[in-house]
């Protein structure tokens, strides 16, 4: 109902003007205080490619052309079918486990929702090396099969399998958080209208409730895909040919430069395409609320005698994902006989990576900050461009992030050169598209209006961002925020590149010990940066229970 | 015996030392631009030596602040640093990560690398980084206390410990008896399936360079094509491929020869031993892990204090007890349960021709190994 057509702002809201009122936004010039930050850290985001584009027009690589490409096939191939597959298990780990933990009477349902998003917080080579100690040919599990059963080995996990298990096990969360925060936002109101249209339970499920989940679980789908694209724990352990394990190899084994630069390069191209296609898919619906009265709870789903299914589903992936690899490491503990780290040490170690980690999150969401504005308020081309262009981070390899802020920093800035700012930097750069995701959902469920509201009783572009977004948009900074900080706790190249001398982590702890298989001496490292990292996220998933409750 | 240029002198090298500071110093005060007065922070602490240093107290090396970049990690290594900084009186920073990560990293540093003593975990890194002149030339006087078949002829590193290329076998699955007189024999159906290697380690690396060495590419490819069609396993690392082997998921495994030996410290006695190819086989290759200083290093007297430490009886002690390597110097025995240096019948190979790393790993490339 346009009501003249003519957007005043105050009058009833309802699509037509919305959208029109959109293109109006599109048409202002994006402000300076926003413009500029945005440029800086997009200049910062193109630095790796530069430095990769620098090293592989070098020339001297010491491997043919033709070798070059023929492995670049199958490593492409590889890296797609490992991303694909993983990013539909997730999914249908995940639809089912946010279901259940929604919209249903599962009893303990506050527990399960907290525990679902836990697997988060294990570093994935982490576990893949609890998964292939347990489940290798020779591992645990063949040990206890072995007297009863005289299996004397079982079949190899090494390769695409373990490696999908793995990845599927310990990224679902990303879809997961997703899906399970857009049911609780659904507008019951539409699924009631779609019953009192003559709807059943399951074809209104279909036909009402999952297209309005489609882009929650395509940004999980997505997020779980290019988690995997960018891993390079577990594909090492499994011992699979994909980008980052074909450019880690270039590098560790033959310094040869120019083709690890070429194939990180083909990988930045290859994350790109897959960004692409969502871009693609992605609806450019609004989601926020338009009508008027306050959004309901909806009737929960009575499981009836199916219960216990419901309890066994989340079970089963609790305890795959958490309670086992948690397991593994405990036994490893009491059964090192060295005695591992001075307990001061581990201390330290847990200090650094808190510090380090609550630092980053902070850092990379205000660097994020005005690029989602931008990209939200001030639709253009150029803003587009800037979003899109942030997702480099997702693109880029740890290893390639670190050569060049190596190399930048050693050569131009060393001032700053194995400091924290550097390394911050280089987190920052590398989990950019984390904070910005959460910060640009969190802006699109916020109404213009009120921003626009606050304009017009005369505050500028700064004093509204200050006193208003900053407020409605607190839940995908605290989000964005606490994703960063999880991350940056596990991450590992940049933090052994650009880490200051003798600065340990507990993940370099964890390194340090793998690398002559004392998995003793990993477990401690290991459980306590798990534990510190479980904290936060729990406070956080609680809370956000809380709010949304 | 090879001739050394006489640069290699301690004492020139003191005074080449100094004379390099006097250039940045210079070069800083001239506000040369910006990289030259910010190098000046990490310059200042080299003046932590006093300047004036007579040649006599450069050829000792002063004591002081000492960033070392360690390709080897840090359960091998801690203990001997501590051994640095007690005898040398040194302050010494360990950036540790692994040989190759850190070769690149000094080589994305340029002359500006904050690291004066890399440590690392195979001759090929050390050659790699001497090719591309970033190595200093070192003194006859730390030169000669290693034999010469374990020091560069270049002078431009040496090594601090030497390791045997060995097969890893479960002792019960395989008797003794029944191993192979040659590595080149695991290509045998009796090998199928049953032998273990790592084709992206860099100790493997240079057993293959070796084998190029030795037989020639062409063999070498027929070599390595036959041990993929014969089912041999890739792992990792020689880590998991010695836990493997303990437990019983493979027979096999060509590694280096202490791997088990950490494992046996780390978790008792193991089903398995190290077999040591006969009479100059290539597979009974002896390698090093060594060190070089940078030639650009910030604390040159500091490098070179630390490098004579190590070298030292204390530090070769700390090798042959702790990491079951064996030392390289005089009057160091190494474990007594290892078979003696001299015993193993190494093939002859000059371990400078085992730089050539880029070969082998497009070779390795070549038959789908990498």
């Amino acid at each position: 109902m346009a009501i003249g057509g003519k957007p005043t702002g105050l009058s009833y809201e309802n699509l037509s003007i919305g959208s029109k009122l959109d293109r109006r936004f599109a048409l202002r010039f994006p402000p300076m205080v926003f413009l500029i930050p945005a440029l800086l850290v997009a200049a910062l985001m193109l630095a790796p490619i530069v430095y990769l584009i620098v090293r592989a027009t070098d020339s001297g690589s010491a491997i043919p052309d033709t070798l070059i490409r023929s492995r670049t096939l199958v490593v492409s191939w590889n890296t797609a079918l490992l991303a694909a597959s993983v990013a539909v298990s997730a999914s249908l780990i995940a639809v089912p486990l946010a279901w259940l933990t929604t919209r249903t009477n599962l009893a303990n349902q506050r527990f399960w929702t907290i525990v679902a998003a836990l697997p988060l917080v294990i570093p994935s080579y982490v576990g893949a090396l609890t998964i292939v100690a347990a489940m290798g040919p020779r591992g645990i599990v063949q040990g206890w099969l072995e007297t009863p059963f005289g299996v004397d080995r079982l079949p190899s996990i090494y390769g695409f399998f373990g490696s999908w298990w793995a990845l599927t096990l310990f990224s679902y969360p990303y879809v997961y958080i997703g899906v399970q925060a857009a049911f609780r936002g659904l507008d019951p109101a539409l699924e009631e209208a779609g019953r009192s249209l003559g709807l059943g339970p399951y074809r209104s499920f279909f036909r009402v409730v999952l297209p309005q989940l489609r882009p929650a679980i395509a940004a999980g789908a997505l997020l779980s895909a290019l988690y995997t694209v960018s891993d390079f724990g577990v594909v090492s352990l499994m011992r699979f040919d994909v980008f980052t394990r074909a450019i880690y190899v270039q590098y560790q084994s033959s310094f040869d430069r120019t083709a690890a630069a070429s194939l990180a390069l083909v990988l930045v191209a290859f994350t790109i395409l897959i960004l692409a296609l969502e871009w693609c898919a992605r609806g450019r619906a609004r989601q926020y609320r338009v009508a008027t009265g306050a959004a309901r709870t909806v009737r929960q789903v009575d499981l009836g005698r199916w219960k216990w299914l419901g309890v066994l589903y989340c079970s089963l992936i609790f305890l795959s994902s958490v309670v086992f690899p948690l397991a593994v490491l405990v036994y490893w503990m009491m059964r090192g006989s060295s005695t591992g780290d001075a307990v001061e040490r581990l201390w330290g170690q847990a200090v650094n990576s808190a510090s380090v980690s609550l630092a980053a999150g902070f850092v990379t969401v205000a660097l994020a900050l005005p690029t989602a504005v931008l990209s939200v308020r001030y639709r253009s081309r150029l803003t587009v461009l800037l979003e899109r262009q942030a997702y480099l981070g997702f693109a880029l390899p740890g290893v390639a992030i670190a050569l060049a802020f190596v190399y930048i920093g050693a050569r131009y800035v060393p001032s700053l050169y194995q400091t924290v700012w550097l390394l911050l930097i280089g987190y920052a750069v590398r989990f950019l598209p984390q904070a910005l995701g959460a910060e640009r959902i969190s802006l699109l469920q916020v109404n213009p209006r009120l921003e626009e509201a606050s304009r017009t009783l005369g505050e500028n572009v700064l004093g509204t961002l200050r006193r208003v977004t900053l407020h409605l948009v607190r839940p995908g900074l605290l989000a964005g925020f606490g994703l960063v900080s999880l991350t940056v706790m596990k991450e590992l190249p940049v933090t052994m590149m650009l880490a200051p001398i003798e600065f340990e982590t507990l993940a370099t702890g964890i390194w340090q010990a793998t690398q002559t298989g004392a998995y003793g001496r990993a477990a401690a490292p290991a459980l306590i940066l798990i534990a510190v990292s479980a904290i936060p996220s729990l406070i956080l998933s609680r809370r956000g229970l809380d709010q949304t409750a | 015996m090879k001739t050394r240029p006489a640069l290699k002198n301690l004492v020139e090298m003191g005074s080449i030392a100094r004379d390099r500071r006097t250039l940045l110093r210079g070069a800083a005060g001239g506000a040369l631009g910006l990289a030259a007065v910010a190098s000046g922070s990490t310059f200042a602490t080299a003046q932590v030596a006093s300047p004036e240093a007579t040649p006599v107290a450069a050829l000792l090396g002063a004591s002081g602040e000492l960033t070392i970049y360690s390709g080897r990690s840090e359960d091998l290594i801690a203990g001997v640093i501590d051994i640095v900084e007690a005898d040398g009186d040194i302050d010494a920073q360990v950036s540790y990560g692994s040989t190759g990560e850190i070769a690149i990293r000094i080589l994305e540093e340029g002359t500006n690398s904050p690291a004066s003593l890399f440590i690392a975990q195979d001759a090929g890194a050390l050659g790699q980084l001497a090719n591309e002149g970033r190595l200093a030339p070192l003194p006859v006087e730390i030169l000669d206390r290693v034999d010469s078949r374990f020091v560069s002829p270049d002078g431009l590193w040496v090594g601090l410990s030497a390791r045997a290329r060995v097969l890893v076998y479960n002792t019960d699955m395989i008797a003794k008896t029944d191993l192979p007189a040659s590595l080149v024999d695991l290509t045998g159906e009796t090998w199928s399936g049953q032998v273990a290697w790592a084709p992206t380690n860099a100790s493997f690396q240079s057993h293959v360079t070796a084998l190029r060495q030795e037989l020639g590419e062409d063999a070498t490819r027929d070599w390595l094509q036959a041990m993929i069609d014969n089912g041999t396993v890739a792992y990792e690392g020689n880590g998991q491929i010695v836990t493997a082997v303990c437990a019983g998921e493979i027979a096999t495994g060509l590694v280096n020869h202490y791997y088990l030996w950490e494992k046996i410290a780390e978790e008792g006695e193991q089903p398995a031993a190290n077999y040591y190819f006969p009479n100059g086989d290539v597979g009974a290759l002896v390698n090093i892990a060594g060190a070089g200083i940078l030639a650009d290093s910030p604390n040159l007297d500091q490098a070179l204090r630390a490098l004579d430490v190590l070298l030292g009886t204390n530090a070769q002690t700390y090798f042959a007890e702790n990491t079951s390597e064996y030392p390289l110097v005089a009057n160091v025995e190494p474990n007594a349960e290892l078979p003696p240096l001299a015993d193993i019948q190494t093939p002859d190979i000059d371990l400078t021709d085992l730089a050539d790393l880029e070969g082998t790993v497009a070779l390795l490339t070549e038959v789908g190994l990498l």
